[in-house]
């Protein structure tokens, strides 16, 4: 029997999807788990796979249309069906909102008295989150966030009133390297005088950071706080570190940032002082054993923020190189969803676009984030003397809910110690 | 040999007769009255009319009247001359023309037969067994059409196993004769006729508290037991058709329960749905349900469905008798919602 295919949800925060190409043509024969089409989502372009075998017998939507969630995209049935009937009524589905799924046929009278004895499909909803703000997800999907390392804050449920079901952490998994070319062209008229202003069509990456950091500054109450370190001492470290690299590599000796070293320092204070380690949700605080930093990355159109797992337990080198790799494969869009999900502590680093100082915003459901300015050559008291040096300021912001001034102060003191005396930092 | 006649004699690989399932309770019967001499027969109707569904058909000629006796119409009675020979030393074997007759009998096998060893602290013990068709026939009315699997499951004491296939029927059939404590054996007047491969080795046996997997699949499991057993396969079937494979589980033993066998599927299928005749207030299944939720709650990602008989004394109307029972249709509805399909 044919049926008609809806546009899956393949990214948890996924509520539109773009058909970048059907990689299947009406005739073709489908198996389970055949690459039916690739979908841009808001995060990334997701493999849109088939649950059904049978015969490809209609596509709805061409290439490049943009679909909401769960609206009809192709159908799919046995060779040679007719599916005018399916056809028109995908066509009404899909002149109604969203949450007009087609009702199930009922094969038999006792079938029809139980489907209507059955509670109804929930619609796709908005938020996976009971009325406490605790995330509605099934045991076995709690057993699988836990053995992952996953936060279910975030996630959106497909199941019945919006129950996070195994099947959503599924579509987190499995992903195909990332592209998000702006849509629609961007006018230019340099032309003098022209005062017009310039509409360029919202991307998925934008929708994204514009929720989530709307709803992070709306509802996170944040707060600051900022220290300036003496840098020299870790910049003489960085020195010594390429010198010495040099020497016994050459050319092949590996890169090495002051933000590798301060990735460290961090993971270093955050097992020092486990509890701004922490995120808070509606009925309990939650106090990470793992340090997964979150890097934020900027890229072509957006900010993604990859994550560095086990930050604590890697060496500055390994970081380095994880760094390196996560923020190519960012600036590719190649990052799998879930690289870039699960982190307890964010850091953004500035230095590299000259600011000296900044605030950022708390990554949700992460309690803190934070902003790193860049080495500033300038003049350091030293002794009774006025001597050239470097400073460097950095400003925590945290989610008052969890952390409070005084832990926050606590980190900072015990990552300003890590940073002032660095050689330390690669004995962990 | 089918897939599915693999599965019926597990991992039997002796010689096997092509039976009836009436056949397959015959020969486990007659195999163990030539075994054991201590082993009789009692009912209504058992010899000489050769047994209301024909399950005893010739073994009055075989045995003797000595060990296949006839009976008044007194199921009480007799239950209790079955129960007394089993406190001293003999193995009874009670047919009730259907275990709905039985509700007559219920105080003897509730405050005799099940309570007798712990009462007399172990000195005494009953080994008999109780058989007959349970559950829903084909118009039968609704004070002869009960799951009385349910009542009896209930009781510590008892042992309760029920059947779906014509191997499990015979080997099943003697390890309850060989049982030292009372076993309800619950077979089905829809099955009498099933055709199935029984093992002809007469050391054959299944032992009780091993359920069956009668299907493979991953994607959901079916849980059942006697009849409802074929109607879960059946689902599966259509289900295989609409892209999800479950597996369906055949308990045959209702106490005791093997809960390492429902653990283990649930913690590969993540969803269940528990399909049986009986009313869904409580029951048999509604225990099924909960050894899920508690052992492998982590496991789950759907809340456990039941499939079972509706909630009313069985319709006499043939339309309506065939909504109340449990159909395929309904299983498949059930495994598609623990499925989040359609």
């Amino acid at each position: 029997m044919a049926k008609i295919l809806d546009m899956p949800k393949l990214s948890p925060t996924m509520e539109e999807g773009q058909i970048s190409a059907w990689h299947k043509k009406v005739g073709d024969s489908v198996g389970v788990d055949d690459l039916l089409a690739e979908v841009e989502t808001d995060k990334a372009t997701m493999e849109f796979r088939s649950f059904d075998k049978g015969t490809l017998l209609a596509i709805l939507v061409p290439d490049g249309s943009v679909v909401k969630l769960g609206q009809p995209v192709a159908i799919v049935g046995a060779a040679g069906e007719d599916v005018s009937a399916l056809v028109a009524q995908a066509g009404a589905a899909s002149a109604k909102p969203a949450e007009a799924a087609p009702a199930p046929a009922a094969t038999t009278s006792s079938a029809a008295h139980v489907a209507t004895a059955a509670p109804a499909p929930a619609p796709s909803p908005a938020a996976s989150t009971s009325d406490s703000g605790r995330p509605k997800a099934s045991p076995y999907v709690r057993k699988l966030a836990r053995e992952r390392g996953l936060a279910l804050g975030g996630v959106e449920g497909s199941g019945p009133g919006g129950r996070i079901v195994a099947r959503d952490l599924d579509s987190l998994g499995a992903s195909s390297p990332a592209h998000a070319a702006p849509r629609g062209s961007v006018p230019r008229d340099p032309a003098h005088g022209d005062r017009s202003t310039e509409s360029r069509p919202l991307s998925m990456m934008r929708k994204t950071i514009a929720r989530r950091l709307t709803e992070s500054k709306q509802t996170v109450p944040h707060f600051y706080l900022t220290i300036d370190i003496d840098g020299d001492p870790l910049h003489e470290l960085r020195q010594k570190l390429l010198e010495d690299l040099g020497a016994s590599l050459g050319e092949g000796a590996p890169k090495l940032s002051f933000n590798d070293l301060l990735l460290k320092a961090v993971a270093i204070a955050l097992v020092r002082v486990p509890s701004c380690n922490a995120s808070f949700s509606a009925d309990a605080l939650l106090f990470h054993r793992r340090v997964d930093l979150s890097v934020a990355v900027a890229v072509e159109d957006g900010l993604v923020t990859p994550v560095v797992r086990d930050a604590d337990h890697k060496s500055v080198l390994e970081i380095a190189r994880e760094v390196r790799d996560l923020a190519k494969r960012a600036r590719d869009k190649k990052l799998r969803p879930e690289e870039m999900a699960g982190g307890t502590f964010s850091v953004s680093n500035l230095g590299m676009f000259g600011i000296d100082e900044f605030s950022a915003v708390i990554n949700p459901p992460e309690g803190a984030i934070l902003a790193v300015g860049q080495m500033r050559r300038e003049p350091v008291v030293r002794g009774e003397a006025i001597v050239p040096g470097r400073r460097m300021a950095m400003t925590l912001s945290c989610d008052h809910r969890v952390i409070d001034g005084a832990v926050g102060a606590a980190f900072l003191a015990e990552l300003r110690k890590l940073l002032e005396h660095p050689s330390q930092i690669l004995l962990y | 040999m089918s897939d599915t006649s693999n599965r019926e004699l597990g991992s039997y690989d002796g010689p096997v007769r092509e039976v009836r399932f009436r056949e397959a309770l015959r020969m486990g019967m007659a195999e163990e009255m030539d075994r054991d001499e201590k082993v009789f027969i009692l009912g209504e109707e058992v010899g000489h009319y050769q047994g209301a569904y024909k399950v005893t058909e010739g073994l009055l000629e075989r045995f003797g009247e000595k060990r296949v006796i006839d009976t008044p119409i007194t199921e009480s009675g007799f239950s209790g001359i079955a129960i007394g020979a089993a406190m001293v030393g003999l193995r009874p074997i009670v047919e009730y023309m259907t275990w709905n007759f039985s509700a007559v009998a219920f105080d003897q096998i509730l405050n005799n037969a099940a309570k007798m060893r712990q009462m007399s602290g172990g000195q005494l013990h009953v080994p008999v067994v109780f058989r007959a068709p349970n559950g829903s026939a084909k118009q039968v009315g609704s004070q002869h059409s009960h799951a009385m699997e349910h009542f009896y499951a209930h009781v510590p004491g008892l042992k309760v196993v029920a059947p779906a296939t014509c191997a499990d029927a015979k080997g099943m059939l003697k390890t309850a004769i060989r049982d030292d404590d009372p076993v309800l054996f619950m077979e089905s007047e829809t099955l009498y006729n099933l055709k199935g491969l029984c093992p002809e080795d007469t050391d054959f046996t299944v032992p009780f508290g091993k359920a069956r997997i009668a299907r493979e699949g991953s994607d959901a499991t079916i849980i059942s037991w006697s009849r409802i057993v074929h109607v879960a396969l059946e689902a599966a079937e259509e289900l295989s058709k609409q892209g999800l494979e479950v597996q369906v589980i055949d308990l045959r033993s209702l106490r005791p329960l093997d809960e390492e066998a429902l653990v283990a599927s649930v913690a590969k299928t993540h969803r269940a749905v528990v399909a049986y005749e009986g009313w869904p207030y409580g029951g048999v299944g509604a225990e099924v349900v909960d050894r899920i939720q508690r052992l492998a709650f982590d496991e789950l990602d759907a809340p456990i469905e039941r499939v079972t008989t509706l909630d009313v004394p069985m319709p006499y109307n043939a339309k309506l008798e065939q909504l109340v029972i449990p159909q395929a249709s309904r299983i498949v509805e059930a495994v598609k919602r623990v499925a989040y399909r359609g």
